[in-house]
């Protein structure tokens, strides 16, 4: 009789589950928050609009369009996965990868250069947008394990560096009477990564490719290093206590460059396989570091910094944010997903909090409950 | 009924599964040095914690003057003329000692500081009481001793009545202890009255009027000073007669294990080098202590050896082989073990399980790594299950309690448990007891004689000259970077160490 | 080069508003990234009240009263930062990357919101101002004088009088260096933890206002104010948290980014042949140079970033 209350407190007690429950909450927030908004613009549409936000690709009544565009947040859920992964591994080493925007951006500058000047298969350009992120994160690694420099600063001023340097590449390879680069279908086929039949799956949505999978296998394969192997052993020791790991022997210079490095790489492959798909092209002319890395740190938080928790969450985000276009536009406007992902990261930052005065709630309760049965007993 | 500046009465105050405070009573007259005296742990801080309403107690009342008083916050006390120098300065080290001690009660005109007068007045109270500094200096160019000067002056200049002294010795030369006692007097004279939290007798002796006893979180008893005697004192404190003499065998010494010669590292707070040409042998079943007053080298000292700092000069041999390069990871494995200062800092990755501590310093030894990489963890679970049992770690969930939540005492015994069972030849300890019970200590003394005997060499490193004096076999003295002299335990005094630690002799030839 | 001048000291000006809001809140204790989003949410306050206010207002009234608009929604949006981090011990970066996110979302919701309503067809994220702000400029010949440029500079001089010369900055910088110290002599660190992090929302989104004023006459929400608050950080960085070098700092910060908008009136720069980007891309650079050079003796508050509890002593 006793078994039964003292499992079920175990389960509120243990720390993952105390997670989902923290994200759960704050998707409920956001989305409640969100409700608002759309009740104070316009109150009459205020429930379909929401709706419509998480219905996303459920939209479309026939069930061939619906895959179809379910294949498309599968693309950009992809990309975003990646972005989320990069910054949760760099986090648990204890560096805060503000940077994953930046690094974003130089992969995708990387593979589409790649792609378009030189003509090389996807593998290749892949492997290009990859190691030159990967160098971008090394540098802010560097900067932070030789110089001491913040890698917030460092990777905030990157971002910016990255982005201006990536427009003037890519300009290049623009087309002329556009401000976008050039199409892979119609320059270099050969860059596209391949559907494998996926696109089969989704209606032909020739844009799904063996990316999406690639990216889950990533986020396993992240796990697997952080949780089973030395290396992550090594890491997380260096980001939970850096003098510790120093006093050890862990070389705790290589393993901050090497992660920010890592971090980096993820980044770029989720560049390049969003731009490899031929999805989107590069607008050379933006002049703001795209999101995608910025909503990649949301999707880290969200997921409880779990790499198989990002898988879910940055689905979730990606899946809003889509749906964000559904919405009836004489009333409102598409960014109310942004507006709805935002408030979910603000929310995000409350988590720890929230577990401590949990945590703080049940000792108070236990102490409660055994001073009562003591004085049952005495009694 | 005799007036008491201040009154803590039967104060309660219990937290999750501990009672911190068990109905304490403390009487401060009006103008006496009153000691208050207990181990760690024993209810110290937490009783401050009370009188400065950081803590609402369970039970009990404070009165001041007689009268009842609250306190719920350090401005109620403030309120109350009650102030504190805390063991850690409260000092913003980027503002000059006069910011320092106006910040809070600063004089205004219209939003903007006066300061004139302000200085006025810390001058006239730095020569009334002899409390010397220069207001402008800023508080990171000033010594230790000025820094604690400034905390005096804060309170002096609230105009408090009631001054508590926590620890205020310990990071003090002997001479500089020596006019703080003085400071303590004068103020006592001028009917300030004065709490003074220690654990060192002797200074109790000296300058206490009373005293009183705290343990385990009871009330011992408070004592007049010129009634008492240390052995008496020391009996309140730890509740049985301290064995202060470890026992142990005459050393046997072997080979030479450790070769230091020149051994310099840079400082990063000043100009000098922190150490400064150190030349010391380490041989087999010995213990060698290094001892000296906290902050004249002995932690740069141990970063040189173990890798943590880069050498500016001097080399290192261990076991024959030079190791002055040798990479950190390196010299673990080839016979260093080291224990170091800050269990939290450097020891423990205080957020990792008990078991992945344990492994701290051979996780990726093939028994623990396989070749691909991953961890084997039950042979891990083995391993530190091993340990738990060998060592007598408790801790609540066995392997898998988070470091953080163990305490202090067992936390340095996996420490120790670790570096031990590395089986080492060279055996770095630095202040292997800080902040341990009586017990405790007792335990770790014996092991580090047993590892003598087991043919090791031991390196300890203490702050404690009681430790100094019955553990070692070598005592080298340490000053300002430098070795000022090397003692045979059975041939020298406290007194006598004490002037070399204090800097006040030397031996300039025979520094082996 | 008349036109140089006036684009460096409007940018500067810009610049150095925001970079000591940021000044402010990290002397405080408090790691304040999130101003990119405070400015836009600063700009959307000023542009609104510009948008409403009649149009015969006279200029000093209407001036006042779009700052104030542009300081009070600021203000309101910093508390966001605040609350999370001095009330809820949040992670500052999260909260900060949050506002940059929610800034620019929540204006564009916003702005399209109220264009829909007046007009259905109207689905663009724009607000004109041009009448209204004609009020901030004063012609001298071909100088455009703005009058943002003069409170800029006062608010320079009143920062380094406020941070080194009153109780409030004594307090405020204690409570960024050494928080435990000044809550040992009563100092409420988390009132001055607010009031840092309510000074930068003012001076961030005032400086919003400013750059959205400076050259157009109407805003477009969706590019946001395009890195201008990130910029303001690498001022006040290059400027080591001190408000006269951060002054000094704005004025070289503010002339790359002239330089960008208007190198092809100079014929030497325009022979060198390089794109404007490079121009854009410079501040970030030098900031990346010194940070490696000053690391080692970084002036930053010892505290920043770190949440202060009382409980732990």
């Amino acid at each position: 009789m006793n078994e039964k209350p003292k499992k079920k407190e175990s389960l509120i007690r243990n720390s993952s589950f105390q997670t989902i429950i923290a994200s759960l909450l704050c998707i409920i927030l956001g989305l409640l928050v969100g409700y608002i908004v759309l009740l104070i613009i316009n109150p009459s549409g205020a429930a379909g609009a929401i709706t419509a936000i998480l219905k996303n690709f459920l939209y479309y009544p026939s069930a061939a369009a619906a895959k179809k565009y379910f294949g498309t947040t599968l693309v950009k859920a992809s990309a975003l996965l990646m972005c989320s992964l990069s910054v949760l591994f760099a986090y648990k080493v204890g560096l805060f990868n503000i940077g994953a925007a930046g690094q974003y951006v130089v992969g995708a500058g990387a593979c589409l250069y790649v792609a378009l000047k030189a003509g090389l298969p996807w593998y290749c350009c892949l492997l290009a947008a990859v190691i030159s992120a990967a160098f971008v994160g090394g540098i802010s690694g560097a900067l932070k394990a030789y110089f001491n420099v913040n890698e917030v600063i460092s990777c905030i001023m990157l971002n910016w560096i990255s982005l201006y340097c990536v427009n003037m590449l890519l300009s290049k390879v623009k087309e002329q009477s556009t401000p976008y680069t050039k199409e892979l279908s119609s320059v270099n086929k050969s860059a596209l990564i391949p559907n494998a039949g996926l696109d089969q799956l989704f209606s032909k949505n020739e844009f799904v490719t063996i990316g999406v999978p690639l990216a889950v296998i990533m986020a396993i394969l992240v796990w697997v290093i952080l949780e089973k192997t030395k290396f992550g052993y090594e890491l997380k020791a260096t980001g939970m206590n850096k003098q510790a790991a120093k006093y050890c022997g862990m070389r705790e210079k290589r393993n901050i460059i090497l992660t920010m490095m890592i971090s980096g790489g993820l980044s770029g492959f989720g560049a390049a396989i969003f731009y490899l798909s031929g999805i989107e092209q590069w607008m050379v002319q933006q002049t703001s570091v795209p999101a995608m890395g910025f909503n990649g740190i949301a999707a880290a938080f969200l997921g409880g910094l779990s790499p198989i928790g990002a898988i879910f969450s940055s689905y979730f985000i990606q899946h809003i944010t889509s749906g964000g276009t559904y919405v009836d536009k004489t009333m409102y406007c598409t960014q109310i997903s942004d507006l709805i992902s935002a408030f979910i990261i603000y929310l995000c930052g409350f988590v720890l909090f929230f577990k401590l005065w949990l945590n703080r709630y049940l000792d108070k309760r236990d102490e409660k409950r055994s001073a009562k049965e003591k004085k049952g007993g005495e009694a | 009924m005799e007036q008491y500046a201040i009154e803590m009465k039967n104060i309660t105050k219990k937290f999750p599964g501990i009672i911190a405070n068990d109905h304490i009573t403390l009487q401060l007259k009006k103008g006496e040095i009153h000691a208050l005296l207990g181990e760690n742990g024993a209810g110290k801080s937490t009783l401050m914690s009370v009188l400065f309403g950081l803590y609402q107690p369970e039970e009990g009342e404070i009165r001041k003057d007689g009268k009842k008083v609250t306190i719920n916050d350090p401005n109620d006390a403030n309120a109350l003329g009650i102030g504190m120098v805390h063991q850690h300065f409260k000092l913003v080290e980027c503002f000059s000692v006069l910011d320092n001690i106006i910040l809070g009660v600063e004089t205004t005109k219209g939003g903007f500081l006066q300061k004139e007068e302000a200085k006025k007045k810390v001058i006239e109270l730095s020569e009334k009481y002899g409390l010397f500094v220069d207001p402008d200096a800023l508080v990171e160019d000033i010594t230790v001793g000025m820094q604690q000067r400034t905390e005096i002056l804060k309170m002096l200049y609230r105009d408090n009545e009631i001054l508590i002294f926590d620890e205020p010795t310990a990071v003090l030369t002997p001479q500089e202890i020596q006019e703080l006692m003085n400071i303590m007097k004068n103020l006592a004279a001028e009917g300030k009255s004065i709490l003074f939290i220690t654990h060192k007798l002797g200074e109790i002796m000296q300058v206490a009027d009373r005293c009183t006893v705290l343990r385990k979180g009871k009330y011992i008893g408070t004592v007049e000073i010129k009634d008492t005697t240390p052995e008496k004192l020391s009996a309140m404190m730890v509740g049985r007669d301290v064995n202060f003499v470890v026992e142990k065998e005459p050393a046997n010494p072997g080979k030479v294990i450790l070769d230091i010669k020149d051994m310099t590292v840079a400082s990063k707070h000043h100009k000098k080098n922190a150490v400064n040409r150190v030349s010391l042998q380490v041989r087999q079943g010995e213990i060698v202590c290094i001892a000296g007053i906290d902050g004249n080298g002995q932690t740069e000292f141990v970063y040189g050896l173990s890798g943590l700092e880069p050498l500016t000069g001097g080399t290192i041999t261990m076991n024959g082989e030079d190791i002055t390069h040798m990479p950190i990871r390196k010299r673990l494995t080839s016979g260093m073990s080291h224990i170091p200062e800050d269990r939290h800092k450097h020891g423990l990755v205080l957020d990792f399980s008990l078991e992945d501590n344990l492994v701290l310093q051979r996780y990726f030894e093939p028994q623990f790594t396989n070749k691909f990489g991953f961890l084997r963890r039950k042979e891990i679970r083995n391993y530190a299950n091993r340990l738990i049992g060998q060592y007598d770690i408790r801790s609540g969930q066995g392997p898998v309690t988070k470091a953080r939540s163990m305490s202090g005492g067992n936390q340095q015994k996996a420490i120790i448990a670790r570096e031990l069972d590395k089986n080492p030849d060279l055996l770095v300890a630095v202040q292997p007891t800080r902040g341990l019970d009586v017990g405790a200590i007792e335990h770790i003394h014996k092991q580090l004689v047993a590892q003598r005997d087991a043919g090791k060499g031991v390196l300890l490193v203490s702050l404690e000259l009681d430790e100094v004096m019955n553990v070692s076999d070598r005592i080298l003295v340490m000053y300002e970077g430098e070795i000022v002299g090397e003692f045979d335990p059975k041939q020298v005094t406290v007194e006598e160490l004490g002037l070399y630690m204090a800097g006040s002799k030397r031996k300039e030839a025979g520094v082996s | 080069m008349l036109l140089l001048i006036q684009y460096t000291l409007i940018f500067a000006s810009v610049l150095v508003l925001v970079a000591l809001g940021g000044c402010f809140s990290e002397h405080s204790g408090v790691i304040n990234i999130g101003l990119e989003g405070i400015m836009v949410m600063g700009a959307l306050g000023g542009a609104l009240m510009m948008k409403y206010l009649p149009k015969g207002t006279v200029a000093p009234i209407m001036i006042l009263l779009v700052i104030l608009s542009s300081v009070l929604v600021g203000m309101f949006f910093s508390l966001l930062l605040g609350v999370a981090a001095i009330r809820f011990k949040a992670d500052q970066t999260l909260v900060g990357t949050a506002l940059n996110l929610l800034g620019p979302a929540a204006a564009v919701v916003i702005v399209r919101a109220i264009n829909t309503a007046e007009n259905p067809d109207n689905v663009s994220s724009t607000i004109a101002y041009g009448q209204a702000k004609k009020a901030f400029i004063v012609n001298f010949g071909r100088f455009e004088f703005n009058w943002f440029m003069l409170i800029a500079f006062l608010l320079l001089i009143a920062s380094f009088v406020v941070l080194y010369k009153t109780r409030f900055g004594l307090r405020l910088c204690a409570c960024g260096e050494h928080p435990q110290a000044a809550d040992s002599v009563g100092i409420n660190v988390y009132r001055m933890r607010y009031a840092g992090v309510l000074i930068s929302g003012a001076l961030g989104g005032l400086g919003g206002l400013v750059y959205i004023t400076a050259g157009v006459s109407e805003w477009k929400f969706e590019n946001g104010v395009a890195g201008f608050g990130f910029l303001a950080l690498a001022v006040m960085i290059f400027g080591q948290w001190k408000p006269v070098n951060i002054g000094l700092a704005a004025l070289l910060f503010g002339l790359f980014r002239a330089l960008s908008n208007v190198y092809t009136g100079f014929d030497a720069l325009v022979a060198l042949k390089l794109p404007s980007t490079v121009y854009n891309m410079l501040p970030y650079i030098i900031s990346l140079v010194v940070l490696v050079f000053v690391s080692g003796k970084s002036r930053a508050p010892k505290a920043e970033g770190i949440p202060y509890d009382k409980g732990q002593r």
